[in-house]
């Protein structure tokens, strides 16, 4: 039972780590820029596919592929910015919405169109790719790689946000655009900057989804945003701490409810954010 | 040194700045004064960029301004202190001030030690977050942000309201001495006797229109000016 209970939370931890991972920028694009990016996921999944891609056919390291497919995202994630998104900043957020899951559905298509419609089986890591006996039961060593990135990626965060310049500006621009910008801030560059960042960390998180989930699907790039989206919710928009909580409480309810109660699956999550709206529409750790 | 030519400013459909025209030369201190509503705050914000007007001009060392964003206006030389003082909640007293200086590039007189020299109780906060700061400590802050881009002109929103009469002395001396090292002042206040010992000249606004204009001391001596635009 003890063996059971530590693997259902080791799953739900690594797991937890990807939605993080998606999270993370989304609700930095969202405390910075103030638009809730609904193709967030489709990042998470070309970050997968392109990483894919770069180990396949141009037959790179996997660590290569994970630096280069989240670089590729960056670019259609400038381009994004740059050329659509700046457009509806003034609009209300309907409009945005709107934007951003038709953003969804052309990425969707794009993938279909690039790598075809079919799943994709996805390769192991060599060198993470055996298991390591924990409370004595096989668990890979790769899912616990990623229980290790998922806070470094937080501490890396927090560093740059509190420590650095760079972030010291972000967080001034993202409490008050006008006033930083009334003290020489080039904001328009500073929200594509964010912008790209963000799609990064999501891109990343896909690439490092590929030897994780096995298969890739255009349907990843959903799953992971609307899971996303409940973390941001329960964490409180705009709070980094807020989704990375939110992500591990996520990763391990999803992992106890599948191993528990099996039939009610993505349920309980939603049973979650639901009372949350209800009791705590503001989330958990969202700035006043 | 700073042109305003003309400028119509609205906000939405209502029509704020009409035909508004003023002057400041380099080195004075120039008021802008009138009741609450007759547009000082968005004249201000008109030449900052923040709201831009629609019509007219704003020439700033001979470069036309009007339509430039404000942070480009900012790294020309203008600085610029709210009426709401808009600290940076979440960074703390000396973080605000550094990052005036880092982000606007612009070196000169004024450096944090200096700032913080002029007002010490800035270096005695220095670690607190912004939004813990007092109002009074909230003004300096705000006031020495402003100076920390080393701007050739700066502007300041009501400087002296909501401070005690014994504080706006210490805020009138602290604006002599800015004055003392080049630095040329716009500023709007509602106090009249203030703005007549900080500043040269003075334009008052009524309704969105300059409609007077003149020496302090001309506006000082002129009850009639001072009752129909001035008194409350």
């Amino acid at each position: 039972m003890v063996q059971s209970l530590v693997h259902v939370c080791l799953a739900g931890i690594s797991a937890g780590m990807f939605i993080w991972l998606v999270a993370s920028g989304l609700t930095l694009i969202f405390g910075v820029l103030r638009v809730l990016n609904f193709a967030h996921g489709s990042f998470y999944m070309l970050g997968a596919y392109l990483c894919y891609t770069f180990l396949r056919f141009a037959g790179v390291d996997f660590w290569l592929g994970v630096l280069l497919g989240p670089l590729v995202v960056c670019v259609v994630g400038y381009f994004m910015e740059r050329f659509l998104l700046r457009h509806v900043y003034p609009l209300e957020l309907p409009y945005q919405l709107l934007l951003t899951f038709a953003m969804v559905l052309i990425f969707d298509e794009l993938v279909k169109m690039i790598w075809g419609a079919g799943s994709i089986g996805s390769p192991t890591v060599p060198g993470l790719s055996g298991s390591v006996s924990i409370a004595g039961r096989d668990f890979p060593v790769y899912n616990l790689f990623i229980i290790a990135v998922g806070p470094l990626v937080a501490l890396g965060l927090w560093a740059m946000l509190e420590k650095m310049w760079w972030g010291r500006i972000i967080r001034a621009a993202a409490s008050d655009r006008e006033m930083a910008a009334a003290i020489g801030v080039k904001v328009p560059a500073l929200y594509t900057g964010v912008f790209v960042f963000g799609a990064w960390l999501s891109a990343l998180g896909g690439a490092l989804a590929v030897p994780y989930v096995g298969l890739l699907t255009t349907g990843m790039g959903e799953a992971i945003i609307i899971e996303a989206f409940v973390v941001v919710v329960i964490g409180g928009l705009g709070s980094l701490k807020g989704a990375f909580l939110g992500a591990l409480v996520i990763g391990l309810l999803t992992s106890f409810g599948t191993r528990f109660i099996p039939t009610l699956d993505m349920f309980l999550t939603f049973i979650l954010m639901a009372a949350v709206l209800l009791w705590r529409p503001q989330g958990f750790f969202a700035e006043s | 040194m700073l042109v305003v030519d003309k400028i119509n400013t609205y906000y939405g459909i209502s029509h704020v700045l009409q035909d508004v025209s003023l002057q400041v030369q380099a080195g004075r201190a120039i008021a802008l004064l009138g009741r609450n509503g007759a547009g000082k705050t968005t004249t201000l914000r008109s030449i900052m960029g923040l709201t831009p007007p629609r019509a007219g001009s704003i020439r700033f060392l001979d470069d036309e301004i009007r339509g430039l964003p404000p942070y480009d206006i900012a790294r020309m030389g203008v600085s610029y202190m709210p009426d709401d003082l808009r600290i940076f909640p979440d960074l703390t007293c000396r973080e605000n001030l550094e990052i005036a200086r880092r982000v606007c590039k612009r070196s000169g007189y004024w450096t944090r030690e200096r700032v913080e020299s002029l007002f010490p109780v800035l270096k005695a906060r220095r670690s607190q977050k912004g939004s813990s700061l007092s109002g009074g400590e909230k003004k300096m802050l705000s006031l020495g942000r402003a100076l920390m881009t080393n701007p050739k002109l700066v502007i300041l929103d009501e400087p002296s309201e909501g401070l005690a009469p014994i504080v706006v002395r210490t805020l009138r001396e602290t604006i002599n001495e800015i004055r003392s090292h080049g630095l040329t002042i716009l500023l709007a206040d509602q106090n009249l006797k203030f703005c007549k010992q900080v500043c040269d000249y003075g334009y008052i606004l009524e309704k969105g229109t300059v409609v007077h204009e003149g020496t302090m001391e001309a506006i000082w001596a002129n009850d009639d000016i001072v009752k129909r635009y001035l008194a409350v």
